[in-house]
């Protein structure tokens, strides 16, 4: 447990005021030990090795393995990109990916009651413009051949439910004793983005450029700014912050805040969602059928070595063997904080990746609570979680054993001090976190609980804050440095599925293009 | 006698006591009637029968008062204590039995002829104890006096009083707790004939049964079968929760089933509901071969669908499998054992689980829709466009399909709007309606993957309601609930939960 008590640990996690009501007077708490489960997270042993790897030299008499395109990287971006090359007809391609899992941060788990997400779990249906993603989409069946939403792919009403003074609501904005002055911020809100609905796009690189002004000021600022004081809305607005960037809506770049609203309007209505039980872990997966048996995981690219007429990569396998690489051009599809170590003087400024836990329920039967019926989506008001959603119930399994999936991003301004207690946690420390959070909404959660698996996500998703766009070092990342090409959600400073797709998809292109 | 240091019976108390274990012993008789009645319908035959059994056990009690030799006080106070925790307990006991045991009928008797002996052997107890008191011929009148006025008495208070006051589980409850009340004022009028130690632990048992019964009577309403009582016209015979709904049956002129409260089916008019709902789809099927039933768990759609000989197979998809055991246990007779038919297969699952994992099937001739009505989202998820594209592709290219589709008239939206989402799923549709007096006008949509005609004659004759005449009659729509322009029910906007819910509300305003 390191030098943090637990109850330290749980305030560095919910809050220090919910912490204190929750965990009342008792100073400590022991976890419970009687909940099973695993705590889980990416392959640290074989990751931190980046930070110190053997020298370049051990790799001398390494045997050699050549390929066309190198992908470093097999989640999202990495993976949109040996989709897109093995479409457009490039079959000579690998991906060397670090984890023992494909997928990164859209990965999936499975029970023998349903698949379920570990990650990112969504994806509005894209504007009729996003010719790539819509291609993707109808490919897996999402979209028909008239480019409609396939019926059991939106997302199946009822879509969400709000948690608020004790009692479950339908929807998502507390409408519950809501003043008239709230009601006409919210409709001034909603007008205000859908004026911006043209200066923002999906993917950002095709919004327009016309109100980079936004990026110097804070989201909470800028509502106050345009007479918007209603704390439902300003709540509605900081949980569209923390859902999408892991920030609070005071430290999210007011630009950032109007793109995660405006980008998905279509025709002045907001773009329905999809999804699948396992998440965006569907996504991946169709991407990696393209990749094939050319997507390999445990591989760590431990060196990159760039010339003139090739690039070599110096490959550390999982088991302890050696691989050198040798490819005509490389796709770095990695975060950023990694791109450094293997590329030297890439700029790094303005790049801040938030932690997250995510939790999996593994429940007996369904939760009992007051008010409406389970929902896709269940937000709790006031709690720093994002709540949970319901892996059955795309699927139309409404009654009986389920999971649910539990995100708590850690939003706190200091990433570095959050991934660290994150880190330092125990399995108790974290299945009590998110019971003590959920059980103010089911207080019988307990006894349908079977089983509760963590995921920590120290790095789990670049933030955009204020002068993230004008930082100088965002519009330059992307661009390709001789046989090296870039490819991730990193380089757009919001982690969306979009985004990442974009940027293999881009990636790939050059390299078609080369 | 004549002996003035021997305590003296205290007579009046006797003579209560004579009056409230006839009173008692009757009510246990018609409790055990009565309740027989009820679950078990044919109200003569449960009644001469318990009652002859009950008069049959009072006399084995009688009989083996004989073998009673010595502490006849003793005997007599036990025997009161064992008949107010068996009477006491019958209704309740009878209720849970109903629901759970394997059978019935054993329990029912057994629990009568337990009661009646012990009932039978408290009088002739109680005469032996009293003849030390009065003559013969006074005895036998008084006493006998007083057991005939307890039992007028029972009877007029369990019909006029007890029964609407309290329901059969109270009452059964009340009595047992006189009973036991009885029991101790005995040890207390007969204490001086018993040995001081054993008065001492009778007092306790009395005491026990007594608190024993009074938290359940205060407690009743923890068991939900007494309370639901108040929402239904006739007596609740069967309640259980299962994982998905409530099942409740109650029995009055006719057997009717709710699920969560809503109406299912009356024995009274059920045969103009499921023929209409099976036997128009069958005349314009060409094939009968393999049948597909979704929801339908009570058997009663089963009953006429095997009335065709040419059905081979016949799968049943019902959630519910307390459903399914109900329906065997209770409407065994009226479904015509249709649960049990070799031909049946029986599976527990969301049917559109199913439908969505059973793509491959070999094709069904005819499918039989019929879900309780898109109340809520997970019901109203079985109404959509995706729902029905599911079950198009189980379906033979001549297929036919037909779906309970609530009532045109007080949903009329909705109807419209299941007839629209069929449509929208690519079926040729061909709705209407029949008039089915527990639910009012009713309405089905019948549908096919290629354009058909009405249907002009029934495969089959001798039905209770429909004949070829009147099979033509439903297809016609008076203006009152002709079509209207609705929306069509997709999985993520269930327009039809909101239809239904309005014209619910409208209704019961």
């Amino acid at each position: 447990m390191g030098s943090l008590t637990r109850r330290q640990l749980l305030a560095a996690l919910l809050g220090a005021p919910l912490t204190a009501r929750l965990y009342g007077c008792r100073p400590e708490r022991e976890p419970p030990d009687s909940i099973e489960g695993e705590l889980l997270g990416p392959d640290l042993r074989l990751g931190h090795r980046l930070r110190q790897p053997p020298p370049l030299a051990a790799w001398r008499d390494a045997p050699q393995r050549r390929t066309r395109v190198a992908i470093v990287g097999g989640g999202p971006a990495g993976l949109s990109a040996a989709w897109r090359l093995a479409r457009r007809g490039e079959r000579d391609f690998a991906v060397l990916e670090l984890d023992t899992k494909l997928g990164g941060t859209s990965r999936d788990g499975r029970s023998e009651v349903t698949p379920y997400p570990w990650g990112a779990h969504y994806l509005p249906v894209p504007g009729r413009h996003n010719h790539d993603l819509r291609a993707l989409l109808t490919e897996m069946g999402a979209l028909d051949e008239r480019g409609e939403p396939a019926e059991h792919v939106l997302v199946r009403e009822p879509h969400e439910r709000l948690f608020f003074r004790g009692y479950w609501y339908p929807g998502l904005y507390p409408y519950a004793g809501a003043s008239p002055s709230d009601l006409a911020e919210l409709s001034r809100f909603r007008a205000l983005t859908a004026r911006h609905a043209e200066s923002f796009r999906l993917p950002m690189a095709r919004s327009a450029r016309d109100r980079l002004d936004l990026d110097l000021v804070d989201g909470a600022t800028w509502l106050r700014q345009n007479g918007l004081r209603s704390e439902r809305l300003h709540w509605l607005c900081d949980y569209a912050c923390r859902d999408d960037y892991g920030l609070r809506l005071e430290d999210t770049s007011a630009w950032a805040l109007l793109f995660y609203w405006a980008a998905r309007l279509e025709d002045g209505k907001e773009a329905p969602l999809l999804t699948w039980p396992e998440g965006n872990g569907a996504l991946v997966r169709h991407l990696a059928q393209a990749a094939g048996e050319r997507a390999l995981t445990g591989r760590l690219v431990a060196h990159i070595e760039p010339s003139q007429d090739e690039v070599r990569l110096a490959v550390l396998n999982s088991d302890g063997r050696r691989e050198r690489w040798v490819a005509e051009r490389a796709i770095l599809a990695v975060p950023r904080f990694a791109a450094t170590r293997l590329v030297p003087n890439l700029p790094t400024e303005g790049f801040d990746h938030g932690a997250w836990l995510v939790a999996n329920l593994h429940l007996r039967d369904r939760p009992i609570g007051r008010g409406v019926e389970l929902a896709w989506d269940n937000v709790l008001y006031d709690s720093p979680s994002l709540g949970y959603v319901t892996a059955t119930h795309q699927r139309g399994r409404d009654f009986g054993p389920t999971v649910l999936t539990y995100y708590l991003p850690l939003c706190e301004t200091d990433s570095r001090a959050s991934r660290q207690a994150l880190l330092a946690a125990e399995h108790g420390d974290l299945a009590e976190a998110a019971l003590l959070d959920l059980e103010r909404a089911h207080p019988s959660l307990r006894s349908v609980v079977r089983r509760l698996d963590v995921w920590r996500w120290g790095h789990a998703m670049t933030r955009p804050r204020v002068g993230f766009l004008l930082g100088g070092a965002r519009f330059e990342a992307g661009h390709p440095r001789g046989r090296l090409h870039f490819a991730h959600s990193d380089l757009s400073g919001v982690a969306l599925f979009e985004e990442a797709f974009f940027h293999g998809v881009r990636a790939a292109d050059e390299v078609l293009a080369a | 006698m004549g002996d003035a240091d021997r305590p003296r019976l205290n007579r009046p108390l006797l003579f209560v006591t004579v009056l409230v274990i006839a009173t008692s012993g009757l009510v246990y008789e018609l409790l055990a009637g009565t309740l027989a009645s009820y679950v078990l319908g044919d109200s003569v035959t449960q009644f001469s029968t318990t009652i002859g059994t009950y008069l049959f056990a009072m006399g084995i009690g009688s009989f083996l008062s004989r073998y009673v030799k010595n502490d006849v006080a003793r005997r007599f106070v036990e025997v009161e204590l064992g008949a107010a925790v068996l009477g006491g307990l019958s209704a309740p006991l009878l209720f849970v039995g109903f629901a759970r045991a394997e059978s019935f009928e054993v329990l029912l008797y057994a629990t009568i002829v337990a009661i009646g002996t012990l009932v039978g052997l408290e009088i002739p107890l109680l005469m032996r104890i009293l003849k030390e008191e009065l003559a013969f011929a006074d005895l036998v009148a008084k006493v006998l006096t007083f057991d005939y006025v307890g039992a007028l008495l029972g009877s007029v208070l369990f019909a006029l009083l007890f029964v609407p006051a309290m329901g059969l589980t109270r009452t059964s409850l009340f009595f047992g707790m006189l009973n036991a009340a009885v029991a101790l004022l005995a040890t207390h009028t007969l204490g001086h004939l018993i040995a001081p130690k054993v008065t001492r632990a009778l007092r306790l048992v009395a005491i026990l049964v007594i608190a024993g019964l009074a938290l359940l009577f205060i407690r009743a309403d923890r068991f939900t079968l007494w309370t639901e009582q108040a929402l239904y016209r006739d007596p609740v015979v069967f309640a259980e929760q299962s994982p998905f709904q409530r099942i409740v049956v109650t029995r009055g002129r006719s057997t009717e089933l709710y699920l969560d409260g809503h109406l299912q089916l009356s024995t009274a008019d059920e045969h103009r509901y499921h023929e209409s709902l099976v036997h128009p789809a069958f005349a314009v099927a060409p094939r009968h071969t393999r049948v597909l039933v979704l929801g339908g768990g009570d058997g009663f759609a089963l009953r006429e669908i095997f009335r065709y000989p040419d059905v081979e197979e016949v799968t049943l998809v019902d959630l519910d499998e307390a459903v399914v055991r109900m329906a065997r246990r209770i409407f065994g007779a009226a479904n015509g054992g249709s649960l049990d038919d070799p031909r049946l297969r029986i599976v527990h699952d969301d049917a559109m689980v199913w439908l969505d994992e059973h793509a491959d099937a070999p094709p069904f001739d005819v499918a039989v829709v019929d879900f309780p009505d898109p109340g809520n989202f997970s019901l109203g998820k079985l109404y959509t466009r995706r729902f029905y594209a599911l079950l198009r592709r189980v379906l033979a290219p001549d297929s036919v399909v037909v779906v309970q589709s609530t009532s045109p008239l007080y949903a009329r939206r909705s109807f419209w709007c299941i007839e629209a989402s069929m449509r929208a799923a690519g079926f040729h549709t061909r709705p209407y309606h029949a008039n089915v007096p527990s639910f009012g006008e009713w309405g089905f949509v019948l549908a096919r993957k290629l354009p058909f005609d009405e249907p002009a004659e029934l495969a089959l004759r001798g039905l209770r309601y429909l004949d070829d005449a009147t099979l033509r009659t439903l297809f016609v729509f008076p203006p009152d609930m002709s079509r209207v322009p609705v929306e069509i029910n997709v999985l993520n906007e269930q327009v039809l939960v909101r239809y239904y819910d309005d014209e619910v509300r409208q209704w019961d305003l």
